[in-house]
């Protein structure tokens, strides 16, 4: 893994160059379908972006990431139905709770040195509570969820059709690629995989592994939060199952699992990769309950049977087989 | 105030439960302690121990306790293929592959469950269903008490496969040093997959006590997985006696929560534990310092 402080322009370029593809998409098509896949995907990338930071960059495997999900989604419909707030500022509050929630489990889990099986256990633990709790208490709606008002308009982001959604998300999904090229090009991106290669020698050379994690598990807890507040604008509704159950959770660690961890394309790719399959699944076998989930089992399985690097690694993966293969053939070699 | 027959009654029930649940943490530990690894697929596999024992109940009339000679059988059988197989070759070495690839496991499980299955909750219905003991002033339901003993009789034999037979020796030595265990003339692989089998075979007689006094969907095994990662690591990772008072506690521990905070809220007793035992006593109530 290099760590690349100064450069990054190519990147930025790459970025620039996506964004803007991407936003010429509404532009030529009006076709739902298209749109709603475009959409689909995106936010499928979000969500996985935001998982890539702390469990790629960071190395902290979550199997809750639907804890930050779904405290965005309902702290964006509670803001709106119990506050009477303008959806844009139940955004900020929504991205805002979901780095606090953040902040207090990686508080609590790096404290006591929680790492691999148990920092995952634990997430999945504390995404279960926060189903338990919304499902018990009345101002969250308990089982029967919270329904937002249909009132289509930009003030309320609220969009007649889909093209308003895509150019939404694309710009969270911009933000989350800038923060991305951040963490590969910043002093503290750098820090946090040091952490992630051997906690104990970036110890030794002078950084604070707590305060790293802690600000790793914080920026990713807010953009899966964003992720949960663009759920509950665009469907307008959300419920403990949908907002904390593991469904989302799944998703966003096995796509950037499948397009490649710790990389700034990887989760994009992946979602790309995924949506991909699922609508050729849902063409070839209709509209199966279950069929999605076992093509992303299966395909999760093989991944790290065979490219552990992902398919955005393929090159890489290929390169140390050759490699390998070649050193076996020459002998000596280098 | 509460009746303390409520109270006995409840704590008895949790008993009953709560060996069920020592017993599918019996595997869980075993898989750990010898292969070092967390098997995520573990309620999974109790999920599908448990539409096996429907399918066998429902089509060919077979008792659920009749069944266990063909469940726990046909779950070893899945334990050593699905290790000597898949998690073995996926494994390359680390432990976070052997995370995800019994996710990925356990996904496509519940999600091929829900495509046979749909999505409904079935029961089956036994003579004996209904039939209740009386215990001082509480009254149990027979399937609950024969759980309850079949769970014990199950783990005692564990425990007697593990510290008696050649092929707990070999577990044994396989678990404290592989290395060593390999030069001996141990085959590794083997043990690791016997070992994810014996893992498997508890679900599947957990699945056989369990089924005539509870019911089975796809999503019945993620329920059971925090509870047995619970038990786990309350009694300590890898710890047999830990994993059977853990099982108990954690069972009385529901039942009581249910009691006093109410069907929903009742749950969130186990998970406070478990995120509790896991930030300040990771190693568990008796398992050694890790």
């Amino acid at each position: 893994m290099t760590i690349d402080i100064k450069g990054g322009a190519k990147d930025l370029a790459g970025i620039a160059l996506f964004v803007s593809l991407v936003a010429i998409i509404p532009l030529v098509t009006d076709s739902g379908v298209a749109l709603n896949f475009v959409m689909m995907a995106l936010y499928a990338a979000l969500l996985s972006q935001a998982w890539n930071i702390l469990g790629g960059f960071g190395g902290q495997f979550s199997f809750g990431h639907a804890l930050f999900f779904g405290t965005g989604a309902y702290f964006q419909a509670m803001a709106q139905l119990n506050m009477g707030l303008n959806p844009w500022v139940a955004l900020a509050i929504a991205v805002a709770g979901g780095s606090v929630v953040g902040v207090v489990v990686g508080a609590l889990s790096f404290r006591y040195g929680l790492k691999g099986s148990y920092f995952a256990l634990v997430t999945l633990a504390f995404a279960e509570v926060f189903r338990i709790l919304t499902l018990s208490v009345p101002f969250t709606g308990a089982g029967v969820g919270l329904m937002l008002p249909l009132q289509e308009s930009f003030a309320n982001m609220q969009f007649g059709s889909r093209k308003g959604y895509v150019y939404l998300v694309l710009s969270f999904v911009t933000v989350a690629l800038l923060v991305t090229w951040g963490l590969k090009h910043s002093r503290f991106g750098a820090y946090l995989q040091a952490i992630r290669d051997n906690e104990d020698s970036a110890r030794a050379i002078g950084v604070n592994p707590f305060n790293i994690k802690l600000g790793a598990i914080a920026i990713s807890g807010g953009l899966m939060a964003a992720g949960g507040a663009f759920y509950v604008q665009v469907f307008q509704y959300i419920d403990p199952g949908i907002a904390f159950g593991p469904a989302t959770s799944v998703e966003a660690l096995v796509a950037a699992i499948v397009g490649g961890i710790s990389t700034l394309w990887g989760p994009l790719l992946g979602a790309l990769v995924l949506h991909v399959l699922a609508d050729i699944t849902r063409n070839m076998f209709g509209q199966l309950p279950g069929i999605n989930m076992v093509i992303y089992g299966v395909v999760l399985v093989m991944i790290v049977m065979f490219l552990p690097r992902g398919i955005g690694g393929l090159g890489a993966t290929a390169k140390s087989v050759w490699v390998g293969v070649w050193r076996k053939k020459d002998g000596q070699h280098e | 105030m509460i009746d303390l027959g409520i109270v006995f009654s409840s704590v008895l029930n949790g008993l009953t439960t709560g060996a069920v649940y020592a017993l599918i943490a019996l595997g869980l530990t075993l898989i750990y302690g010898v292969l070092h690894i967390i098997n995520f697929a573990h309620g999974a596999s109790l999920m599908l121990a448990l539409y096996a024992v429907y399918v066998l109940k429902q089509h060919w009339g077979i008792d659920p306790y009749l069944a266990l000679p063909l469940v726990v059988p046909g779950m070893f059988a899945l334990g050593y293929a699905l290790q000597r197989l898949i998690i073995n070759r996926a494994s390359h070495g680390k432990d976070e592959n052997i995370l995800l690839v019994t996710l990925g496991l356990s996904i496509v499980m519940e999600n091929a469950a829900l495509l046979f299955f749909k999505s409904d909750t079935r029961t089956i219905d036994t003579a004996y269903t209904l039939t209740t003991i009386a215990i001082g002033p509480a009254m149990i339901a027979l399937p609950k008490l024969v759980a309850f003993a079949g769970a014990l009789l199950v783990s005692g034999a564990l425990l007697l496969i593990v510290g008696k037979t050649d092929l707990g020796r070999a577990i044994r030595a396989v678990a404290r040093e592989k290395q060593g265990a390999k030069l001996m003339g141990i085959n590794v692989d083997h043990v690791y997959a016997m070992s994810f089998g014996i893992g498997l075979s508890c679900l599947g007689a957990a699945a056989c006590f369990l089924l005539p006094a509870y019911y089975v969907n796809p999503q019945v095994g993620s329920g059971f997985v925090l509870v047995a990662f619970t038990v786990v690591v309350l009694g300590g990772m890898g710890s047999f006696g830990g994993a059977l008072v853990g099982g108990l506690l954690v069972g009385v521990v529901e039942s009581l929560g249910g009691l006093f905070l109410g069907e929903s809220l009742g749950q969130i007793g186990i998970f406070v534990i478990f995120i509790g035992v896991l930030l300040f006593r990771p190693q568990g109530l008796f398992g050694a310092k890790v």
